[in-house]
């Protein structure tokens, strides 16, 4: 089959690799009509997250139909499914919470030993992402295997085009738990950095959850606009002092809740966004928190901190004694996808949610290393890229 | 120093002879590691019970034929072919604890106990092994075979195990740097 592989940094190309198989009970193999690349995927391109190998299949959000199942999936042949990008078994003492994400069970043995090293836990399984998390191949390609095909995929009835529902693997509850996890209260004042498809999501998601305001913090004229289109305050971090203006927005106390939603690449000319660009190239560091900082800093006292942006490695300068002496909580994580498929795929049916908003570009997937470049080179245009195999250009 | 030790189980002891004092044969090294498992206990003690099991979540075990109720022959992977013994059980209460002894040359000997964990919180398992001294037949095989320190074989043998019970499966995937054929 055809697939995306990883070679280093910037470096991503269409092969020709073996199908995927069967090889436990639960697994069902899935033809993919449609995947996307997400900012974990750049993440990867920009070579910020250690352990991936040459030739590592990405692609994480993807859809598709139901080609052959083991003895154990509950799937059938040609059924349509969304596949959550967390593999979690279902039945271990974190799947038993919901905290799928948390999954004990969904990365091979092998694998764990330096996730318990540097976490104190063994990360668990995710599609296409590191050999941290498993070393699974991902849907960037035409076939892949997934491992408890019982629990993940959610099955979408005819009708519903592929375009409103594949959102559902990964930004759509990325988002959503991002605003569950700021705790909105009725007259809430939420900020977000980052109009990438999680913060817009998230700001979608605040003002379902009640929120009295949303403000949304990025340097992209078009990403603000989308914001905007949601009701959203705007913040152009590059022409206005984020912090000053947050102040103005709240008379002075600080949004109730912040949201991170831009992770570990930051952008910005900011005097500790240098210093930790210097540090991670020269691998004195690793990640590059500015937002997060800012976010810190920014909330008000006794307010809610949610991250679901990426962080991977050691942060330097983390406003600790911000964080105690406001008695913030922070709530983080990636994201508990299956906790919240049913809810969402009901509210996009009923038209609640837009997802399609998002899609810019839609390309074959052959060209994919192509979607690379533009989803990093032109962010502010280009806000999400789909993929589909054999996608024939008008 | 007090003599009066904590509550930790000796074989996390900071002191080397603490460390190695669960050895049921004075074997000269000794791990051991707990892990949650959301099963029963009387479930998880029959499947470890039956040795003869071992060999799906063991990476080094060949097999174990069990002969009777309490003798069993153990084939392992060496470097250079096989290893193989006789275990006796030493001790058994159902759905509680089981501990095994090699009889012979190659000196190990295993123990696992079954207990309830908090509540929701499954079953705790606890496995102590010990083995010859650092740099013996068994700790050098194993360091060979699989480039790591038998510790984290033995860790990666539990883990499995917990997958096993949990999921009715082990966690796998693909080889995932196989060459591209373009
Ligand atoms: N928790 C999870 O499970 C999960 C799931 C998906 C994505 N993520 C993470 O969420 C983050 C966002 O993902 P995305 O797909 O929206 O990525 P993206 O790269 O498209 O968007 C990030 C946005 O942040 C903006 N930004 C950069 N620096 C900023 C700053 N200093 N202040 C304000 N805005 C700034 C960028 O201009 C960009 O628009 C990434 O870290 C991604 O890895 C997490
Ligand atoms: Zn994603
Ligand atoms: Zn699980």
């Amino acid at each position: 089959m055809r697939a995306l592989t990883w070679h280093g940094k910037h470096d991503v190309r269409m092969e020709t690799v073996p199908d995927p198989e069967i090889l436990n009970p639960r697994d069902a193999i899935i033809k993919i009509t449609s995947t996307a690349i997400c900012g974990s995927d750049l993440h990867l391109y920009d070579a910020y997250i250690p352990t991936l190998q040459k030739g590592d299949i990405l692609g994480h959000e993807f859809m598709g139909e139901v080609m052959d199942v083991g003895p154990k999936s509950t799937l059938k042949k040609g059924q349509r499914v969304v596949v959550p990008f967390t593999i979690s078994c279902g039945s271990c003492f974190h799947c038993s919470k919901q905290q799928y994400s948390a999954c004990d069970n969904g990365n091979p043995a092998e694998n764990q030993d330096l996730g318990q090293e540097l976490y104190g836990e063994p990360m668990s399984g995710l599609f296409g992402y590191t050999h941290l998390t498993g070393g699974y191949p991902g849907g960037q390609a035409e076939y892949v295997r997934v491992p408890f095909s019982d629990v993940g995929p959610i099955v979408i009835p005819d009708g519903m085009p592929d375009d409103d529902v594949l959102f559902l693997s990964d930004i759509l509850p990325t988002g959503w738990m991002a605003a569950e996890n700021a705790m909105i209260e009725p007259g809430d004042t939420v900020a977000v950095w980052g109009c990438g498809p999680v913060g817009l999501f998230a700001v979608q998601a605040a003002f379902k959850m009640g929120a009295h305001r949303v403000i949304a913090i990025d340097h992209f004229p078009h990403r603000l606009e989308l914001a905007a289109g949601f009701g959203a305050l705007t913040i152009n971090f590059e022409q206005t002092d984020t912090y000053e203006a947050l102040m103005e927005f709240t008379g002075g106390i600080g949004p109730d809740a912040v949201i991170d939603a831009v992770g570990l690449e930051a952008h910005g000319f900011f005097a500790d966004n240098v210093v930790d660009q210097i540090k991670a190239s020269t691998f004195l560091g690793t990640d590059r928190p500015h937002a997060l900082r800012q976010a810190i800093v920014a909330c008000r006292k006794g307010g809610r901190v949610s991250v679901p942006g990426v962080y991977g490695g050691f942060i330097d300068k983390f406003p600790f004694g911000a964080l105690m002496e406001k008695g913030l909580t922070v709530k983080t994580g990636q994201t508990h996808v299956q906790k919240y498929l049913p809810q969402l795929l009901e509210m996009i049916g009923n038209k609640e949610l837009d997802t399609t908003f998002l899609i810019s570009h839609r390309l074959p997937l052959e060209q994919a290393a192509e979607g690379y470049r533009m989803f990093k080179n032109e962010q502010d245009t280009c806000t999400k890229v789909v993929l589909k195999p054999g996608l024939e250009l008008a | 120093m007090s003599d009066v030790r904590d509550d930790a189980p000796s074989y996390v002891s900071k002191d080397s002879d603490v460390q190695t004092s669960e050895a049921q044969g004075g074997e000269g090294t000794v791990w051991g590691h707990t892990v949650a498992i959301m099963r029963p206990r009387e479930e998880l003690y029959a499947y470890w019970r039956d040795f003869a099991n071992l060999a799906t979540f063991m990476e080094n075990i060949v097999s174990v034929d069990v002969a009777d109720a309490t003798r069993s022959h153990w084939t392992v992977k060496g470097p250079n072919g096989n290893y193989e013994w006789d275990s006796v059980v030493t001790e058994e209460r159902p759905g509680e604890l089981i501990a095994w002894e090699a009889q012979g040359d190659i000196k190990n000997s295993g123990r696992v106990e079954f207990r309830d964990g908090p509540p929701g919180h499954g079953t705790h398992v606890r496995a102590v092994l010990a083995y010859d001294p650092p740099g013996g037949l068994i700790g050098k095989a194993i360091a060979t075979l699989t480039q790591k320190e038998p510790q984290t074989s033995s860790r990666r043998d539990l883990r499995r195990f917990k997958q096993l019970m949990e999921t009715g499966e082990i966690a796998t995937t693909t080889p995932p740097n196989r060459e591209p054929h373009s």
